[in-house]
């Protein structure tokens, strides 16, 4: 067992782990922080997208061991301090980035580190960055809409429904 | 996964002794070895975490070569490299996804070896120098085919050295459910001499076009390639492509390469 600290959206934590306990079942099940998703289990579907140190990460591919000094952002963290939707998670509302919800989680911690490195992505530049979240439901256009608008950009109004 | 004893030190000979004991294997990124792992491929006694080496981390040129340590991420190389080897970086910032890259290490993809990666054919490419903790190795007696490796029992790749060439251009042509390449190439102008390096085409890993390398060396336009054929015999054949796909791939994209650069 190895004993482990770290801070999680600002926190100090610390647990006792097995090797092979992955730092999203250390979030899940140790820390109950349940928003963090897993999708595949196969590093293949950035459900489970968190920060480490900054950068993101997919947290069903790293041990929680790993993760033992570091400073871990994840979805419980996003709001603002009065508990408000982020700019990004009221975006993600507006334009309906979002229909089962699943993936949601992974999607806003990647939004948010792109437009941390990239303050105004184009909407290539926004797909690209997406390469390792898939959405099983919305096929992507409104998540790259909510993108753009959260990073302060003009969006196309919706297309009104046909009378 | 089964589970295992795990440790992280901080210096390489640390390393080095704690891989001494047997059925131990050092973790980088883990991006490879988790999913392995996850899936029973490989069941290690006891990981060893390079991941707290402050030695065997970061990019800096070391005379004429461009010295990377062996567990420098993707993300850092994809940056730090932008203005002393671009080609390399834009190979480096399009492994996979953003994730993978904040993760994926150098040394772990080159250890590795997968017949589809995207460093061995950057470091084959630019006639790279692999270093270990107990040696140098060049990359063309590095890479021995298809996850095989010059690296011994315990071994571990503590840094890579590229020397720069006057121009050079990563081709990637991708496999969209995986990201990796369905085929890419690596082509390096040296002046004197061109490598022309391939991934993700040969059964047998990794390899070097050498009859494109010749035509190229005096004569340094698409043409050149134009009339060389590959042959399909050695190549990877799966349900994203044939072996004749993959061999007219290879073609394809290394002359692309010289168009872009020529
Ligand atoms: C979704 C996805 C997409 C990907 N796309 C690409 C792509 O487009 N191109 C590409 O090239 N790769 C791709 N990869 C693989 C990725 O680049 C891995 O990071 C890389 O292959 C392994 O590096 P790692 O640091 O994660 O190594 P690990 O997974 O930690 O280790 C891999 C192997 O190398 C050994 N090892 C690790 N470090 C060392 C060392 N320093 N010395 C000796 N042995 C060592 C380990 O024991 C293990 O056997 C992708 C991976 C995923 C999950
Ligand atoms: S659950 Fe981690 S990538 Fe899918
Ligand atoms: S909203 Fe259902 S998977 Fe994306």
């Amino acid at each position: 067992m190895n004993s482990i600290k770290m801070r999680v959206n600002g926190k100090e934590v610390s647990g006792t782990v097995e090797g092979r306990t992955l730092l999203v079942d250390f979030l899940r099940k140790d820390l109950r922080l349940t928003g963090t998703h897993v999708g595949c289990d196969t590093t293949q579907c950035g459900a489970c997208v968190v920060h480490v140190n900054g950068n993101p990460v997919k947290a069903c591919s790293m041990l929680a061991a790993e993760a033992d000094g570091a400073e871990v952002g994840t979805i419980e963290g996003q709001a603002n301090a009065d508990g408000s939707l982020s700019v990004i998670q009221a975006a993600f509302q507006e334009h309906h980035g979002l229909q089962c919800g699943f993936c949601t989680p992974g999607m806003i911690m990647a939004a948010a580190s792109l437009l941390k490195e990239n303050p105004k992505p184009s909407e290539h530049e926004i797909r690209e960055y997406l390469d390792g979240n898939i959405c099983r439901c919305t096929g992507y256009h409104n998540i790259v809409k909510a993108i753009l608008a959260a990073s302060g950009q003009e969006v196309a109004p919706p297309a009104m429904a046909a009378e | 996964m089964h589970n295992f004893e795990y440790v992280r030190p901080k210096t390489i000979d640390e390393a080095v002794s704690a891989l001494s004991s047997d059925e131990a294997q050092p973790l980088s990124g883990g991006q490879t070895l988790m999913p392995t792992m996850k899936a029973r491929l490989a069941a290690p006694e006891k990981l060893v975490s390079l991941t707290a080496i402050d030695e065997m981390k970061g990019v800096r040129m070391d005379g004429d070569q461009l010295w990377i340590g062996g567990g420098t991420t993707h993300a850092t190389v994809a940056r730090e490299t932008a203005d002393s080897y671009p080609a390399l970086s834009s190979l480096a910032g399009r492994i996979g996804d953003p994730s993978v890259r904040s993760m994926g290490t150098i040394g772990g993809s080159i250890a590795n070896n997968d017949p589809s990666a995207c460093y061995p054919a950057g470091a084959l490419g630019s006639g790279a120098t692999i270093v270990t903790n107990t040696r140098e190795i060049a990359a063309d007696d590095f890479f021995q085919g298809m996850f095989m490796t010059a690296l011994e029992e315990g071994e571990i790749v503590t840094a890579v050295k590229f020397p720069i060439p006057q121009k050079a251009i990563y081709q990637k042509f991708i496999q969209p459910a995986s990201r990796f390449p369905l085929t890419a190439v690596f082509v390096a102008h040296f002046g004197d001499n061109v490598r022309v390096a391939v991934t993700g085409a040969s059964g047998g890993g990794v390899f070097r076009w050498t009859e494109a390398e010749e035509a190229l060396a005096s004569n340094f336009t698409g043409d050149a390639v134009a009339g060389l054929s590959v042959s399909a015999e050695d190549m990877i054949s799966d349900l994203h492509g044939s072996g004749e796909y993959r061999a007219h791939l290879t073609k394809v994209m290394t002359k692309r390469a010289v168009d872009a650069l020529a």
